[in-house]
């Protein structure tokens, strides 16, 4: 047996088996979709569309769900997920617009401005940042972040003043946002800055060439060249925000709350939670057959999130493609 | 002779002098301000982390601690070390690396090589993609189902009602395995797009076959993108909480719990902790409420992190020809 495997393989049989270790992937793919769809199927059927609706606390709904035996009837699997999608939503929506600032910034001034001693070290730092493990983040958020927000920032008088609805600790949305936005910008700026450099060096100095000065030759040649890829810097590090778990749930608060922005600068301190924290949370009552067709319900919405991000930069990289296959 | 002919374009252009600055406009001075601050406030974020962290570490961290078995205990002076987060660490990267190696590095060469049929390799281009956004929580819940299929019983142990547990260091690593494809597919595959042809024509000129020369020439030649992908790959999993925390079980000891007699294969059907998993449960955001271990912990994790982005840095370093080029032209690629 041994012994026909050290003959040389034929193409054919090479093909074959790298064939299968390629689809090995896409099977899985499928697979996770069909699993996370048919359990989370329940929950869907039971609730309809109102299931991404306001009305209630969620975090109540789901502890209620825990005690309904293992066939629940139709109405333990009552949940309104708006207050966890609002969260998801208000958070990664922050951090993309504060992460995407400062990310062009950085990434341009890696690419066109940093002399060379201080790009031998913003690389690293840079690869450094993108691989510092989300836990860690969520560690330093909860232990030295959010006390100080608790202590220093929030007022006596801010915390009394929504007392009787909700604790004001520390932990909650500036925080959280904050560590998502250190979080995404290194992947953003390592997209951006790759696609920068890609950028035939010969435009710019055309710009320059005629008198531009170069910060604006970047700017309105080398960024309008890369837009796409820009979008889809943004699309990718969103995925990735909204699908930040561990941190969210370290440093949120852990309270389905809905932050109000009507509450002024109270709004910024207020805890929330987002979908895939409250998979997190809810971790040790999968057991549970409504909170575990609940859960995959969330890991359905951010499945087809991450989805929807990842078509939408594709579509939105197709004239880059056009464009770079024109130019050779 | 060609070379000398063909003019190499400047890195980038030149940059403005001092005096030309005072003739931007306002508006153009702050921007320019402004991205010299971002540049240099990630370094002093990531200074401010290690630097943090650091201090953390060197008073918590000690050889008692890193070579001691945590036990059960309500305060931080009883919980023990983190000999069995910092094992079952290793235990998960390995598992997972030695799915994942193999599963992206055979993808990426059949999509370069064969890439036959046409709606075969974009679907797997695509899935690669659609993994590299999956949020983890999510394969975690995928692969919890699945692993507590009655057919994967093998993997951890089945309880005496029948129901698959579906939670030991084997399930654990094969979803973990799956944040690491992308890394080692997109760093493979760039490299072998990026082989000179004439090094594919003078293998199949010299009479190899199609396998040969893949095994003989192409692969040698990537060897670096494939070490720095695989080193990626690495840092994905050490920093994966999510899966370990689900796939592992919340056990509050952090110890190794071995499962059947066969010593081997006990600790891997067994359920554990990694560093990870153990700096979420002794954090207050797990109700252990250890600062003083989750601090040492994370600067363990911290220090593994750091060492394989020096290691992958380096390595590409050296693939991209030696010490001219490191830092020069700004690649990230597989890095985001």
């Amino acid at each position: 047996m041994l012994e026909r495997l050290r003959h040389p393989w034929s193409d054919r049989r090479a093909e074959l088996v790298l064939g299968a270790a390629a689809a090995s992937v896409c099977l899985v793919i499928g697979l996770m979709i069909a699993f996370v769809a048919v359990r989370a199927w329940p929950t869907f059927a039971h609730n309809g569309l109102s299931w991404l609706g306001p009305g209630g606390n969620t975090e109540h709904q789901i502890g209620k769900m825990l005690y309904t035996g293992p066939h629940p009837p139709a109405s333990a699997y009552h949940l309104s997920a708006w207050p966890l999608i609002y969260g998801t939503l208000l958070t990664s929506g922050l951090a993309l617009v504060f992460g995407m600032t400062f990310a062009l910034l950085a990434a341009i001034f890696l690419v066109e401005f940093a002399p060379l001693t201080v790009r031998r070290v913003l690389v690293p730092v840079v690869r450094l940042l993108a691989g510092v493990p989300s836990v860690i983040y969520g560690l330093v958020g909860i232990l030295v972040l959010a006390p100080f927000v608790g202590n220093h920032v929030i007022s006596p008088a801010q915390k009394r003043s929504v007392e009787y609805v909700v604790q004001l600790d520390g932990t909650g949305l500036i925080v959280a946002v904050v560590i998502l936005t250190l979080m995404i910008t290194p992947i953003m700026v390592a997209l951006i800055a790759d696609a920068l450099s890609t950028v035939p060096t010969a435009w710019r100095e055309g710009a320059v060439a005629l008198g531009v000065n170069p910060l604006r030759a970047t700017l309105a040649v080398s960024l309008r060249a890369i837009r796409p890829a820009i979008v889809a810097a943004g699309a990718f590090a969103c995925a990735r925000a909204v699908g930040e778990a561990v941190m969210i749930a370290m440093v949120s608060g852990g309270n389905a709350f809905t932050p109000k922005p009507w509450d002024g600068v109270v709004f910024l301190f207020e805890p929330l939670l987002t979908l895939a924290a409250s998979i997190l949370n809810n971790a040790d009552a999968l057991s549970a057959p409504a909170v575990g067709s609940t859960m995959n319900a969330f890991a359905l919405l951010l499945l087809f999130s991450a989805f929807v991000l990842s078509l939408g930069s594709y579509l939105v990289k197709l004239p880059l493609r056009r464009y770079h296959a024109g130019l050779r | 002779m060609s070379a000398s002919t063909t003019q190499a374009l400047p890195a980038r252009a030149p940059r403005p002098r001092r005096s030309s600055l005072r003739s931007w406009r306002w508006s153009d001075r702050l921007v320019y301000l402004l991205a010299w601050l971002s540049g240099l406030s990630l370094c002093l974020v990531a200074a401010a982390l290690i630097l943090y962290l650091g201090v953390r570490g060197i008073e918590y961290v000690s050889p008692s601690l890193l070579f001691s078995r945590p036990t059960a205990g309500v305060d931080q002076s009883q919980i023990g070390g983190i000999l069995d987060p910092l094992l079952g660490t290793l235990l998960v990267v390995a598992i997972g690396i030695l799915l994942a190696t193999p599963t992206g590095v055979c993808s990426a060469v059949w999509i370069v090589e064969y890439g036959r049929p046409r709606w075969l390799a974009r679907a797997v281009e695509s899935s690669i993609e659609i993994v590299a956004g999956t949020p983890d929580i999510v394969i975690a819940l995928f692969a919890l189902t699945l692993f507590q299929l009655g057919a994967f019983g093998f993997l951890s142990f089945t309880a005496q009602g029948g129901g698959v547990y579906g939670r030991s260091f084997l399930t654990a690593g094969v979803a973990v395995s799956l944040l690491a494809i992308p890394p080692v597919f997109l760093a493979t595959r760039d490299g072998l797009q990026a082989l000179p042809g004439h090094q594919r024509e003078g293998a199949f000129a010299l009479g190899k076959t199609r396998v040969a020369s893949i095994r003989r020439v192409l692969l040698p030649g990537v060897r670096p993108n494939i070490g720095t992908g695989v080193t990626l790959g690495m840092g994905r999993i050490i920093g994966d909480t999510a899966i370990v925390f689900l796939l592992l079980g919340v056990g509050a000891s952090q110890r190794f719990d071995f499962q059947g007699g066969t010593p081997g294969l006990g600790a891997l059907r067994g359920t554990g902790s990694t560093l990870t998993s153990y700096i979420y449960t002794t954090s207050p955001a797990g109700e252990g409420n250890a600062p003083q271990k989750a601090y040492a912990a994370a600067f363990v994790l911290l220090l593994m992190v750091l060492a394989l982005n020096a290691c992958a840095g380096f390595v590409s370093a050296r693939g991209a020809g030696g010490r001219m080029s490191f830092g020069d032209r700004v690649r990230f690629g597989a890095w985001a």
